[in-house]
């Protein structure tokens, strides 16, 4: 059960009528940004990237039937570890956590 | 529409940016410190940047009938050093006596590092010392869900602080239902790569409500946008809210916020040009 329904104010028809051009070329980037992994000089060089891996996790969200795809996507591509760091290790992110194996990790069903 | 830009970096941005934001209705903008692209090699450099965000900036900002208002304190991004820490805190409160200083931030933290939480936990003791409202940077990334949840629940356990004088900013579909429901201001930054687009920001207002929510366009150095309250009012009108819902996000709520300060004065646009 969605607690959310009908929260939105246009109908499905609508949505679509107004957005469907823009996430579909969104569908396709994405599409051809793995396309373009696998041409790659180099390629395999990056197959246990850990960026790779919480991305593909997060395309399993979109496939999805059940509602929150977004929250559980984000949650894909967040530090759940919430243990300090003892130093800055970096003045940037990654965009995705360099998970080990663990009892926050979700690499496994990313994998799957 | 009339709007405030909540968070825009102005010290990095144009004139012409200021131009385009008052032909789109901006009113006001409230400027928290931030990071330049470099870590700063000394207190001097902080007074330096202190005195440019309240006196230059807000004369630039006049040209154009904006009110500029300013936020102070080291970035999350410098708060690994706690000894430039200790100097830079020393020098703030000289500067919080100026007119357009509203209050400390962006504080908050960046890698979720044990130095970066003891800074932003000698900045909040800052504000409470002075009684000043506190705007707050959660991380961008995968830090983001980490350092949200440290700093509400740090904030959360402390008796002292009032949730609503503070605003937890940069929220995401996976921390605005956090910082809300701890019952702090929580701010959406619009960006055009990694952050809330005008759409997803909808959408956490169609799924959260309108109470304690606030857009803003975060412009800075970065691939950024300082028109993107326009871009929210624009896209909030194509999916078919009404004009007080939009006008309550982009201009009641952050005066609603802005206004437990006394030195923040509710923007008129005649006004503002008339005092030129």
């Amino acid at each position: 059960m969605n607690a959310h329904t009908e929260t939105c104010l246009l109908t499905q028809a609508q949505l679509l009528d107004l957005s469907f051009m823009e996430h579909r070329a969104h569908l396709l980037a994405i599409a051809a940004f793995l396309d373009r992994l696998e041409r790659a000089k180099g390629a395999g060089d990056a197959v246990e990237d850990f960026r790779l891996g919480a991305l593909r996790g997060a395309l399993h969200e979109l496939v999805s039937p059940q509602p929150g795809r977004v929250m559980r996507a984000q949650m894909r591509l967040s530090d759940q570890d919430l243990t300090l760091l003892d130093l800055r290790d970096s003045q940037s992110a990654h965009g995705a956590p360099q998970r080990s194996e663990g009892p926050h990790s979700l690499d496994s069903e990313a994998e799957q | 529409m009339n709007y405030i830009d909540m968070h825009a970096h102005m010290v990095s941005r144009t004139t012409d940016d200021y131009h385009a934001m008052a032909l789109s209705g901006c009113l006001a903008v409230t400027e928290p410190a931030f990071w330049s692209g470099r870590d700063r090699l000394g207190p001097e450099a902080f007074a330096d940047y202190f005195d440019h965000l309240t006196t230059f900036e807000p004369a630039r900002a006049r040209e154009y009938g904006i009110a500029h208002y300013a936020w102070l304190c080291l970035n999350p991004k410098e708060g690994e050093d706690r000894e430039l820490t200790r100097q830079v805190l020393k020098i703030i409160p000289e500067f919080l006596q100026r007119p357009t200083v509203l209050g400390i931030g962006e504080i908050g933290l960046n890698r979720v590092t044990r130095n970066e939480m003891a800074t932003f936990l000698d900045h909040v003791e800052l504000a409470l010392e002075h009684h000043q409202l506190i705007h707050i940077h959660t991380p961008h990334l995968e830090d983001k869900y980490k350092g949200t949840r440290v700093m509400v629940e740090a904030l959360a356990a402390d008796a002292r602080i009032e949730p609503g004088r503070v605003m937890i900013d940069h929220a995401e579909e996976h921390t605005a239902e956090l910082i809300l429901g701890h019952g702090f201001w929580t701010g959406i930054t619009l960006y055009p790569k990694t952050k809330a687009s005008p759409a997803r920001a909808i959408d956490m207002i169609e799924m959260y409500g309108s109470e304690r929510l606030i857009v803003a366009s975060a412009c800075d150095w970065g691939p950024s946008q300082p028109l993107a309250v326009p871009e929210f009012i624009f896209e909030a009108r194509r999916r078919g809210h009404d004009e007080a819902t939009i006008r309550k996000i982009v201009l009641d709520n952050p005066q609603r916020f802005l206004g437990q300060s006394p030195k923040f004065v509710p923007p008129q646009r005649d006004a503002a040009l008339a005092r030129r």
